[in-house]
């Protein structure tokens, strides 16, 4: 099996219609960066590109075989991969672009679940471009767009000249409502440095070294780790609070949540536990993420997870002076939040 | 009580790799088909090798890019690539093009029918091009996944997403389905005509008797199969994905239904590629680590025709006659065995 860095790295592209996906790909495949790409796109002819390695696919979802009714892969793509290894060496990397109405989850599944795809490929990020005059609005009634920004690595949130700066800290808000980890880039015309879009190793276990929210940009360091537990659940649409003059939106049914221990955790409990969570409540878990100290280990211990797939290895040693601290997050849909701390608490070794 | 006996050490197997004229082609292999007694070595991308037995190697030009499928009925061989087009090789090496498809979509499956019938697939399309050059389509609800036609009557077997559809393109009868959840790959009818199989997308097989479409399940694989070959006869049905050659037995009218398949040359790498002699109940085996075994089939002996080295052994092809083997691997590696 070919080590993780000799696998050929696989962006999606992700974003609702209009959002700016199309020039996002344009000026990859356009700019001069010494790399070429394989771009698996859904509207031909969208792009104003000539190249052998533009291929149309058909955004086949496909369930597997396996019982498990969320467990989705692209068909399509299992087949465009196998295609595409045949020309290995022609090319650095796979950009996978996805409808506007799709849901992430199977093209990321189809780079956990299919044998041959993962021998030769890694999932590299989702990338979401999202519209910042329009997104809030298709954050309510476009449930294919809040999954998009729930299941990003980065978020390209495109199109900011078009909003004045309350309209902005807004959208913003409301992103961070739904997904605080992701990396947010403010952009006119999708110009946002490629670097920051591709290359980025989300999936890598070795590179998930800290999870915290990406609200250093915000230029508030204070402590975000809201855990919303102190919300009365009045189900108006959507509750907002100030805290530094940063707003702060806590959406209805798509939440994150994030878990934390200074005590080691007693691993013959919590990887029973986190199985079976995710065997259970996997269709509402898009995202799972998680660096934890077991005890009598001297290993950090690193997984992360797409809905009911889960990877997981050690990672290193803890550092001399490192806080042995367990920090475990999911990004979902309804969470059993009460449910999901009880159980992580009687995975603390006391 | 005794150690289990893992069975003869390499080094005691019967050796005949001294007998195998080398061929270094340099290219990833794909698939190799005999015209006549030239073996016709597809590669990965653009190009076709022909080698004689003596190990005289010339090239042929045949896609721009890919090379994704390819198909011989021993006459001619015919490919498919991503630059959409379907091209035909004569056993002289002479291509010519027999389709380009207008979208330039990848042509990912073809077969050849016994009276010079094509049939190619691009996406959910299939299509037929009888020899006067009558062309006829049909659209499956999903991408096609492999192509076969029955040994009998102008009857195409289109595999996809649950299930496969039995097209007769010279009938304006219905097609019929065969219905199966899950996503059906490459499909074979039994050189009878009495059953058809597909090799899934999980690790699994499927099979089908015709007379009554009852299902025969073919599970247990530790990896999806992708390579399947008729032993002599159709007796029975040789497979790769699992650590030894699955062999499903077809001897009776109800298939391998109830019956245990044998499992023969077990090996610590997987199956990659089987091709069962055209004459004798023997077949050679590719394995993921480099190995190239001959099997006999009654009792599993073995005669070891290279040494596991490299990559993964891609390709088998037996001539017509079942005098002359070859063999191509993923690395460009290839080889040229006379009988």
């Amino acid at each position: 099996m070919a080590e993780a860095s000799q696998k050929i790295p696989v962006t999606v592209l992700t974003g609702y219609l209009g959002a700016g996906k199309t020039t996002l790909l344009n000026r990859i495949l356009s700019e001069n960066h010494g790399k070429k790409y394989a771009v698996i796109v859904n509207e031909f002819g969208e792009i104003g590109i000539d190249n052998d390695l533009i291929i149309g696919a058909d955004e086949e979802v496909f369930e597997m075989n396996n019982g498990c009714v969320c467990c989705t892969v692209r068909g399509d793509l299992v087949r465009i991969m196998d295609g595409l290894m045949k020309r290995k060496g022609k090319f650095d990397a796979i950009i996978v672009e996805t409808t506007g109405l799709a849901d992430p989850a199977p093209v990321a599944q189809t780079f956990f679940v299919d044998e041959d795809v993962q021998k030769n490929a890694r999932l590299d990020a989702v990338v979401t471009v999202a519209d910042a005059k329009w997104l809030s609005d298709r954050l309510k009634d476009a449930p294919e767009a809040k999954n998009q920004i729930a299941f990003a690595d980065v978020i390209v949130l495109n199109k900011t000249d078009l909003v004045s700066k309350p309209e902005l800290a807004e959208v913003e808000a409301r992103i961070r409502g739904i997904n605080p980890y992701a990396k947010l880039h403010r952009t006119e015309r999708c110009q946002v440095g490629l670097t920051d879009v591709l290359e980025r190793g989300a999936f890598d276990l070795d590179r998930i070294l800290e999870i915290e929210p990406d609200f250093l940009e915000a230029g508030d360091d204070h402590d975000h780790d809201h855990d919303h537990h102190h919300h009365d659940h009045d189900h108006h649409h959507h509750h907002d609070h100030s805290h530094g003059g940063l707003k702060h939106y806590h959406d209805e049914d798509m939440q994150s949540l994030s878990l934390r221990s200074e005590k080691p955790l007693d691993p013959t409990k919590f990887m029973p536990w986190l199985q079976n969570l995710v065997a259970t409540e996997g269709q509402k878990i898009l995202r799972s993420k998680g660096i934890l100290a077991f005890t009598g280990d001297d290993d950090r211990y690193v997984f992360q997870g797409v809905h009911m797939m889960l990877e997981g290895d050690h990672q290193r040693k803890w550092k001399d002076g490192e806080k042995r601290e367990s920090r475990v997050v999911f990004i979902g849909r309804e969470l059993p939040e009460q449910a999901i701390r009880d159980g992580f608490e009687q995975c603390i070794t006391t | 009580m005794k150690e289990f006996d893992p069975g003869e050490a390499p080094s005691s197997i019967v050796s005949i790799t001294d007998r195998v004229k080398q061929l270094p082609l340099g290219a990833a292999v794909g698939s190799v088909h005999f015209l006549g007694d030239r073996a016709f070595f597809v590669g990965a991308e653009e190009c076709v090798a022909i080698a004689t037995a003596d190990g005289e190697i010339t090239r042929t030009e045949t896609h721009f890019g890919a090379i994704l499928c390819a198909a011989s009925d021993g006459k001619r061989l015919v490919t498919g690539g991503d630059d959409g087009k379907l091209i035909a090789i004569d056993a002289k090496g002479e291509t010519a093009i027999i389709t380009t498809d207008a979208k330039r979509r990848w042509i990912d499956n073809v077969a050849l029918h016994g009276d010079g019938t094509v049939a190619w697939s691009a996406g959910k399309t299939a299509f037929v091009r009888n020899p006067k050059g009558e062309e006829k389509t049909f659209e499956v609800p999903s991408t096609v996944g492999g192509l076969a036609f029955a040994p009998k009557g102008l009857r195409l077997a289109i595999a996809h997403y649950n299930g496969v559809t039995l097209w007769f393109p010279n009938m304006a009868a219905n097609p019929e389905f065969l219905e199966w959840a899950g996503s059906h790959l490459a499909v074979s009818f039994s050189p009878d005509n009495k059953f058809l199989v597909t090799a899934m997308h999980e690790a699994a097989m499927h099979g089908w008797r015709l007379a009554d479409n009852r299902h025969m399940r073919m599970s247990g694989y530790p990896g999806r199969v992708r390579s399947m070959s008729w032993s002599v006869g159709g007796k029975g049905l040789a497979t790769s994905g699992a650590d030894t050659v699955i062999v499903w037995p077809f001897t009776s009218k109800d298939g391998p239904m109830g019956k245990e398949p044998a499992m023969l040359a077990p090996m610590p790498a997987r199956v990659a590629v089987v091709a069962c002699h055209p004459k004798n109940d023997i077949m050679a085996v590719g394995y993921a680590d480099g190995t190239v075994l001959m099997v006999r089939l009654e009792d599993g002996a073995e005669i070891l025709v290279r040494r596991n080295a490299g990559t993964a052994v891609s390709a088998l092809g037996w001539n017509a006659k079942g005098t002359l083997l070859a063999f191509g691997t993923e690395d460009g590696d290839a080889g040229i065995l006379e009988m």
